[in-house]
């Protein structure tokens, strides 16, 4: 299982849940399972998301989630 | 509108082009002499970015019309080196000392930099970034232009 | 690699090389977005709504198009229908639709013989208005009786119930808010507002684009990233992809606002009518303003709670950004970047997009981090203050580390803001001695940097002299510090690397230069490919050896035995491994294509001093230093060119840059004289630290320097000016005008 941090802004989209457990070993996986588990997060990560795992800002879905890393979803950021 | 007969001289060479009446001097000799290293970049005298010598005097080539340039003499980037390519010491000491990042501003910066030293070979740090007030830098915060100039000025008169 | 195992005897990182495009550079011989031409190019020029809010009721060209040269016109009605989310939103910023949204939009377009004509017959083609209310002040439109701009733009995060022109709702946080206020000793609340300003590149947008009636297109362009000009081209005109090819020029400044596209639709548009004509669209100065960029405006309250020695409590961030008459203000940016540096129990975000009739905001350096350092820092400064403490002490006193969890949610990788925040301190400009009204002020900024889409290919030539191609155009040096990081890992003279920009046809796709991601992505990318060249050149040597690749190292250059037991062979030099390839196997070369990981953010800390004159309210900059951590410095004097650029800009942003509507929605100083930006009699000389806490996701432990420096100047200025008259700005610019009312209003006169 790998806990998912959500921004709780989210929170309506989840039934109040701000922390989502999930079956995944890739970021994909995840965000397939997110999805599934609360349908109302589809367009958020449809607009796209991206995942920090252990700290680290990752976009690829194929990515690896270790066993017990730490994962935040976030808004996708731009630069200039 | 008909065209209108111009000849000048540009970087020491007799040239002749057809302007209509509202083009600048700046559109001639980018459109009608292929010298496009004085840049457009407001078209208001007000960035110096197509800054040459008209009579070797600094102006801004935007607030001039083309055909004023008829019988007299101008001097744009292109004329600044050496006939055999050898880079004056501004154009060296820019490179040097990285004082360009996109260069879009480097070849007002360099015209407007040779005439302050035509008048003034040992300029103070304030009168070069006063001078420089003209010309609009938005890559560099101006600290490596100022520090090239100074250096160029103080090898042009031996001191270096 | 881990940090322990970077070798720090490097021969060519770190050094200052000359680049390789000064020399075209100072003789005018590059070629910028205006220098391009095409044989039969016609020239074009766009019609733009005079009005901030407009509909469009006819659109008549028949006058135009009955001049001798004029060619074509373009209106809405030339481009596809049906495109949804962000496309929709590109097009109908390009091109207005049944309404011009904003003082500068476009309405029509043509193409002529001569950019004279095309001027001429821009003026002849009319447009018939019906103006509609307008709103363009971010307070006012977010008011629930403000002119509806949108409806339905609204996306799904936006709850029942909020005012018409919200488009986006946002929050996030961590922590008992309430608890963390109740522990302090201090708590302060206050609202900062910063306007709009532009990313003031000099070279206005400018493109030479064909597009024949087989769908297969040319654009020529000044841009961050040919591959966005491309894919946002082709979903504008509906288009397929790879038939259209882009050739970036070189740039002449972007900053984020040539990561989109305006006039490159219009000019393909343009020459599909025209027959498949080149046509060439040149922006002035004035459309570059109304029409291009900015950044957003923003309205921020924040609240900070602190105990009497300094330590940080809890912060609150709530703020309101209008990005335009589009989504896509850099909220989530400017509030994720807002308590970065600060190791907080508690803190929360809220965050309201609004829509305005203002242009379409566009990326500028570190999107939203000027704006949210702008309010944060301010308000720790204002406390600080309130309890004598020194501001670099409370910094350091709250400053995060590594392994720290962030204010936006993750735990920090490896991070270099207390030694910014040290070298600061330590610096001679700290002590120096202040006379009368002047002042000092400290701020810290952050940004993440990015990775994205990167593809690069390099090769070895017959001589053993290597090219590289990359996608991310050149617009601080790039190219040099990448031809140092290939030199270096192939262990040849820097001379010998020749780093090309490359369109679109060459390489998979590539995101642009943005999120200051060029050095490190492409960076990263092309050692990589670099690598693949150098294994394969170990593995010709071994075959001609006869021995196996394994027992080949690569060192200085040359394949080598990699020792006794390998063999006993003098090494073999790249020229002559190259000078054989064609008989030892074909071509050598390497690629990347991936998302390179191992991003590593980038703190830094401004230390300015300034004095205020009483009599007039001007703000003279004394000293100015720049404090930031590289990671490490391929090329310093670039590097340092970074730090001093963003400072200059944002210096710019807090004292005298800002877009000014009129009460009729139009914009007031639509060009260089009025819209001011930095001269160099401005500015002293901007004094630079570089801090290197090497990355260790990258080869050569590179962060990313680009866009923290534009970040702490907008704070660090206000702090400055507080110190040297006792009187709080809380709102940009900080032009004489408003200090001077500011210090009237300390002394009650």
């Amino acid at each position: 299982m790998v806990e998912v941090h959500l921004w709780s802004g989210l929170k309506r989209l989840t039934d109040g849940e701000i922390t989502v457990a999930v079956e995944a070993a890739t970021v994909g996986e995840m965000l397939d399972a997110l999805t599934r588990a609360h349908p109302g997060l589809a367009p958020v990560i449809e607009v796209g998301v991206s995942a920090a795992i252990d700290g680290e800002i990752v976009n690829g879905r194929h990515v690896a989630i270790p066993p017990g890393a730490e994962v935040f979803l976030l808004q996708r950021l731009k630069g200039g | 509108m008909s065209k209108i007969h111009v000849t000048a001289t540009v970087n020491g060479d007799s040239v002749e082009f057809l302007a209509d009446p509202r083009e600048t001097l700046l559109d001639a000799l980018r459109d009608h002499l292929g010298l496009i290293g004085s840049k457009e970049g407001c078209g208001t005298g007000d960035c110096g970015a197509c800054s040459v010598l008209l009579d070797g005097r600094l102006v801004s080539a935007c607030l001039v019309l083309g055909v004023e340039a008829e019988g007299h003499e101008i001097e744009t980037i292109e004329g600044m080196a050496g006939p055999d390519g050898t880079l004056h010491p501004l154009q060296r000491k820019f490179i040097e000392h990285a004082a360009l990042q996109c260069g879009f501003c480097t070849p007002g910066f360099l015209v407007a930099s040779k005439a302050l030293l035509a008048k003034t070979p040992d300029p103070t740090e304030e009168e070069v970034r006063y001078w420089l007030a003209g010309n609009l830098c938005r890559c560099t915060g101006y600290d490596k232009i100022i520090r090239a100039v100074m250096d160029a000025a103080a090898e042009m008169r031996g001191a270096a | 690699m881990a940090k322990d195992e970077m070798n720090p005897a490097f021969k060519l990182i770190g050094t200052r090389v000359l680049r390789p495009d000064g020399l075209d550079k100072v003789t005018g011989r590059a070629r910028y977005g205006a220098d391009f031409a095409a044989p039969g190019m016609l020239f074009g020029a766009a019609v733009r709504s005079p009005h901030a809010h407009a509909r469009i009721k006819r659109i008549d060209a028949t006058r135009a198009l009955a001049l001798d040269g004029v060619k074509a016109v373009v209106t809405r009605a030339d481009f596809p229908t049906g495109l949804t989310g962000e496309d929709w939103n590109l097009q109908e910023n390009c091109m207005a639709g049944d309404v011009a949204l904003y003082d500068g939009h476009a309405v029509a377009a043509v193409a002529a013989t001569s950019a004279l004509l095309a001027q001429d017959a821009a003026k002849l083609i009319e447009v018939e208005y019906e103006p509609l209310p307008h709103v363009t002040d971010v307070d006012d439109a977010i008011k629930p009786d403000a002119p509806a701009i949108r409806p339905g733009a609204a996306d799904h995060s936006v709850p029942d119930g909020m005012p018409p022109n919200v488009v986006r709702y946002f929050e996030f946080g961590h922590g008992d808010l309430d608890a963390g206020f109740a522990e302090a000793d201090i708590v302060r609340a206050q609202t900062y507002r910063t306007e709009a300003t532009h990313q003031g590149y000099i070279e206005p947008q400018a493109c030479v684009g064909q597009l024949g009636a087989d769908g297969k297109g040319e654009m020529w362009v000044t841009t961050q990233g040919q591959w966005y000009v491309r894919w946002m081209c082709a979903a504008v005109l509906g288009l397929e992809t790879a038939q259209l090819r882009v050739t970036p020029s070189e740039i002449g400044g972007g900053f984020g606002g040539k990561t989109t596209v305006f006039i490159e639709p219009l000019s393909l548009a343009l020459s599909r009518k025209a027959g498949g004509k080149p046509v060439k669209l040149v922006m002035s100065r004035s459309d570059v303003l109304r029409a291009t960029g900015p950044t957003a405006s923003a309205s921020m309250d924040v609240k900070i709670g602190m105990k009497a020695d300094g330590t940080m409590t809890a912060g609150r961030a709530e703020f309101r950004m209008q990005g335009g008459a589009f989504p896509g203000s850099p909220l989530n940016e400017a509030l994720e970047c807002a308590f970065a540096a600060y190791k907080l129990p508690a803190v929360e975000h809220i965050g309201h997009e609004v829509l305005a009739n203002r242009p379409k905001a566009a990326a500028y350096r570190a999107p939203g981090a000027p704006m949210a350092a702008f309010a944060v820092e301010s308000l720790v400064d204002e406390i600080a203050r309130e309890l004598g403490l020194d501001p670099i002490a409370v910094r350091l006193k709250n400053a995060v580390r590594e392994g720290d969890r962030s204010s936006y949610g993750p735990r920090y990788k490896s991070i270099g803001l207390v030694e910014t925040l040290e070298a600061a301190k330590a610096h001679a400009n700290y002590a120096a001695p202040l006379g009368p009204n002047q002042g000092r002020g400290v701020a810290t900024g952050y940004w993440f940097n990015h990775n994205g889409d990167t593809s690069v290919s390099m090769a070895i030539a017959e001589d053993g002299t290597a090219q590289v191609s990359v996608g991310t155009p050149d617009i601080g040096g790039s190219r040099a510090s990448l031809g140092l990081m290939v030199a270096e890992t192939l262990g040849i003279p820097y001379e010998h690397v020749r780093v090309n920009v490359v369109e679109t046809g060459a390489l998979g796709i590539n995101e642009p230069s943005h999120g200051s991601r060029a050095t490190f992505a492409s960076g990263k990318a092309a050692v990589i490919a670099t690598e693949q060249a150098i294994a394969e050149m170990c593995r010709r040597a071994a075959a001609e050896w006869g021995i196996e690749p394994e027992a080949v190292d690569w060192v200085e250059g040359a394949a080598q035995p990699a020792g006794p037991n390998a063999g006993k062979f003098p090494p073999m030099k790249i020229a002559e491994i190259a000078g054989q390839m064609s008989s030892t196997g074909g071509p050598i070369a390497g690629h990347y294509e991936g998302l390179p990981e191992g991003v590593g953010a980038s703190f830094g800390t401004h230390v300015v001093d300034v004095e205020v004159d009483p009599e007039t309210g001007r703000t003279t900059i004394l000293r100015y230093l720049v404090v930031q951590d590289a990671g490490r410095a391929i090329h310093p004097a670039y590097v340092e060119g970074q730090f001093q650029g963003g400072a200059a800009q944002g210096i710019g942003w807090a004292l005298n840059e800002a877009y000014i509507y009129g009460e009729d929605g139009r914009l007031q100083n639509a060009g260089f004289l009025d819209y001011r930006i930095p001269v160099a009699c401005d500015l002293p000389m901007i004094d630079t630290v570089i801090v290197e806490v090497p990355n260790p996701g990258h080869p050569y432990g590179v962060r990313g320097v680009g866009e923290t420096g534009i970040t702490p100047p907008l704070p660090a200025v206000a702090n400055a000016i507080a110190a040297a008259t006792g009187a709080r700005l809380r709102r940009l610019p900080m032009n004489p005008p408003a200090v001077l009312a500011a210090i009237k209003a300390v002394r009650g006169g």
